[in-house]
């Protein structure tokens, strides 16, 4: 199997006493759903964010260690290169007011400059929003602004959004903890449906989330990666006894 | 990779854009400083604050009249707005009808009024029935800039005080005027008197609306039915004036202006951040 | 509960005061300038000449001068003021050179407009003589171009504090959203901050306006006081609230002061607008803020 990034020793901080992500090493596999799980404060959405760098967006944030992209460091990179080829989903849907529906699937085009003729600009936008399962809902209203969206629509629509750059892979944080159980729903469906095209990384509290659409879990516990391997193996069989307890629900 | 780099190479023009602008916004405030320290120190000594201004060839004079007179101003302007102010500022907090709303809107067009019309109402409100110009008319000018001020700060201190304690009050079987006077008062006092020292520090260096109020005065008067000198009116009369000596009176009247409002701005950060600590 | 219900009856009587001086300061102000009114009704707008020796008055001159002053001193503060609300909203919202710039440009805002006015005089006035001299126009020294000069440095510290308040309201989740598609920060700047916060920000030129338009010493000081319309930017002009400053005193006619109290009036009249208008664009602005984002 292909893996397609590759951390290796990393450590990262916000703070200049302790570092909140501790000697993390393991790799990802292309075109798999990756899960990472651990209870609030372990770090995870930190290590999310390494991935595309966007923890640099942090005053005061800094890292030690190696995040190989096929086989170039990511630090050694420009972080808009970086971001272009990792993409990532928020927590809370956070489709730009401004702008159209549109638009909005091509922001990140319309942000750095791009320009796009008309004719690429519409496959790009049906293409990414087909791809989101949301272009049979708003293809009339294209050119109206985003903002009267359900929750689970707007989230849909920033998955476009990420989509359209053709990133290589895409993080996603907790990208359903805003949402009700039926958009969760679709949003874990379009997931599995999207690996075909592009490797994905989803930082979750949610347990059953994991397990009903990973393929790979990452358990981590106060800044260190406990456990890492298929998700059926860890869910049935796991080797650590923290994870043990943390599947069975001790805390969270 | 070369739009890659172009791209970045905007980014940082950008970046030193903002930086050098927003540094060059504040090249004016030192240079005033600078200057008004420099001219300023060479007229301050002694007799600066205790003598009159001397007439145009004369040297040395000072401001003792100008020092006087916005100490009488200020004590008039305080004692029409704080009172009142306080006052109203509690009736608006506390009480929540069309009336209090008509009001609170009135008091923001009043903040936001040139304070070259207060000048002229105090002129047609006191100047005119009164037949020659006072320090009573020019303290009404800068009472009715310092009214919506306090007003403000006393409402909006008032409802920061936790419902909470004003339960607290009444369940200990305490009425409403000593709820305001013993709890909700003291709880505020330090937000109110911030107010009042902002509102100082403006109406101290204010001068249009006393043109035609205070007027100004060359001799020591400490009458409030009188003319009466003050800092910033002489600084306009004198800097606008041709003769040195009193360029020299005005930029040292300038450095004590300055300091004022330096030191009442220091002092209502210090009360406010004690304020907010406790 | 005798104490309660007198107290209570204190406070309405201050309210009602309150009130009270609502009304008086219309009714001063109207029968203050009823005689220029009667005399030259709204023609006092657009009539370009103030002359108390004929007793023709009107204030086009001075809406002219106020109008032009002002929209020089906004177009010339506005880079600066962005910068500043950009350098403390968005580049630099914590540390030691955020702090220097927030306390300079506050004590910026403190500084008495006659001490502008003083500076202005002593510094601007001669190097603007200098220019004149070099560009071959009358070497005033004093007139438009130099109080919107001092006008300028007066509003930076207005108009970036509003700014800055504007800015810093723009969700920060939209920012990341904008950098996680690989833009760079002069680009999240320009295409999510500026747009998202534009109304904002226009209110609050708008609000710099009503200030520039207010301003009174610093003004009278530097314009030149010259009571007719100005024909360039090196002219000497005046305010509306600089033509009151100087003749108030020496008005001894009833036409002239009753004039100069009508300008008073209008004055009021477009300061009021001015800030009942930017001040509804600012409230809409927070409010939607808060549902969207």
């Amino acid at each position: 199997m292909e893996k397609i990034l590759r951390i290796k020793n990393l450590y990262a901080s916000y703070t200049d006493e302790n570092w909140i992500l501790k000697n993390i090493n393991f790799e990802i596999f292309k075109n798999k759903i990756t899960a990472i799980m651990g209870p609030s404060g372990c770090g995870k959405s930190t290590l999310l964010r390494c991935i595309n760098r966007m923890h640099e967006v942090i005053p005061g944030a800094k890292v030690k260690g190696e995040i190989y992209l096929q086989d170039k460091n990511i630090f050694e990179m420009h972080p808009i290169i970086v971001r272009r080829k990792i993409g990532m989903v928020f927590q809370r849907p956070n489709p730009f007011p401004t702008m159209s529906i549109y638009n909005n699937v091509i922001a990140g085009y319309i942000l750095t400059g791009v320009k796009l003729k008309k004719e690429e600009k519409d496959r790009i936008v049906e293409e990414s929003l087909k791809k989101a399962f949301l272009w049979d809902e708003v293809k009339d209203v294209l050119h109206r602004k985003g903002t009267f969206l359900s929750g689970g629509q707007q989230q849909r629509l920033c998955i476009a959004r990420a989509l359209a750059m053709k990133p290589e892979v895409i993080l996603l944080d907790e990208p359903t903890s805003a949402l009700d159980p039926k958009a969760t729903r679709m949003i874990e469906e379009l997931l599995v449906e999207l690996k075909k095209d592009v490797t994905i990384i989803l930082v979750t509290h949610n347990q059953s989330q994991a397990g009903r659409i990973s393929d790979y879990t990452a358990f981590l516990y106060m800044g260190e990666l406990l456990e890492y391997g298929e998700t059926e193996k860890i869910f049935t069989v796991p080797e650590h006894p923290k994870t043990q307890e943390y599947l069975s629900g001790k805390f969270g | 990779m070369k739009e890659l780099q172009v791209k970045i190479l905007k980014d940082k023009i950008f970046k030193v854009l903002i930086v050098s602008l927003s540094l060059i916004s504040v090249i004016p405030l030192f240079i005033i400083l600078f200057q008004i320290f420099k001219n300023g120190i060479k007229a301050i000594n002694f007799e600066f604050f205790v003598s009159l201004p001397k007439p145009p060839g004369e040297e040395a004079g000072g401001i003792l009249n100008a020092l006087l007179g916005t100490i009488l101003l200020l004590i008039i302007a305080l004692i029409f707005s704080v009172p009142l102010g306080i006052i109203t500022g509690i009736f608006i907090a506390e009480t929540r009808n069309k009336f209090t709303d008509f009001l609170r809107d009135f008091v923001n067009v009043l903040q936001g009024l040139p304070s070259i019309v207060m000048g002229i109402l105090a002129y047609l409100w006191v100047v005119k029935p009164m037949g020659h110009f006072s320090a009573l008319s020019g303290g009404v000018a800068l009472s009715l800039m310092m009214l919506p001020l306090v007003i403000k700060s006393t409402e909006e201190t008032i409802k920061m005080v936790p419902f909470s304690l004003k339960e607290a009050s009444y369940a200990l079987g305490a009425n409403y005027v000593s709820t305001i006077f013993r709890v909700i008062l003291p709880a505020s006092i330090g937000g109110i008197m911030s107010g009042i020292l902002i509102g100082v520090s403006r109406i101290a260096g204010e001068t249009a609306p006393l043109l035609f109020t205070a007027f100004g005065n060359p001799f020591i008067n400490m009458n409030p039915l009188k003319p009466v000198e003050s800092l910033p009116l002489l600084i306009f009369k004198y800097a606008m004036s041709p003769y040195e000596n009193w360029q020299r009176i005005a930029w040292g009247a300038s450095l004590i202006l300055i300091l004022m409002v330096l030191f009442l701005n220091i002092f209502t950060n210090i009360i406010i951040e004690k304020w907010k600590k406790s | 509960m005798k104490t309660d219900k007198i107290f209570k009856g204190i406070l309405w009587i201050s309210g009602l005061f309150l009130f009270f001086i609502f009304l008086l300061i219309f009714i001063s102000l109207f029968k203050g300038s009823f005689l220029s009114i009667k005399s030259f009704g709204l023609g006092f707008l657009f009539s370009k000449e103030w002359n108390p020796v004929t007793e023709k008055f009107g204030m086009l001159p001075f809406l002219a001068g106020t109008l032009i002053t002002s929209i020089i001193a906004l177009l010339i503060s506005l880079p600066f003021s962005l910068s500043i609300a950009l350098f403390l909203g968005e580049y630099f919202k914590t540390g030691f050179i955020s702090k220097f710039l927030s306390y300079t440009t506050d004590l910026l805002a403190g500084i008495p407009s006659v001490i502008y006015g003083f500076w202005g005089l002593y510094l601007l006035v001669p190097l603007i003589r200098k220019l004149e001299i070099k560009l071959h126009v009358t070497p005033y020294g004093v007139g438009i171009l130099t109080a919107s000069l001092v006008l300028a440095v007066m509003i930076i510290p207005y108009a970036s504090s509003i700014a800055r308040e504007i800015i810093k309201l723009v969700p920060g989740d939209l920012i990341e959203a904008g950098y996680s598609l690989g833009a760079t920060r002069y680009e999240v700047v320009k295409k999510i901050v500026i747009p998202y916060s534009a109304s904002g920000i226009f209110a609050g030129l708008l609000l710099s306006f009503g200030r520039a338009f207010g301003e009174i010493m610093a003004v009278t000081m530097v314009i030149g006081n010259f009571n007719f319309l100005p024909k360039s930017i090196f002219s000497p002009a005046n305010t509306m609230a600089s033509v009151i400053a100087n003749e108030f005193t020496e008005a001894v006619k009833d036409i002239h002061l009753s004039s100069l109290i009508h300008i008073g009036l209008w004055l009021f009249i477009i300061t009021f607008l001015i800030n009942f208008v930017g001040n509804i664009v600012i409230k809409k602005f927070k409010v939607n803020e808060r549902i969207t984002g």
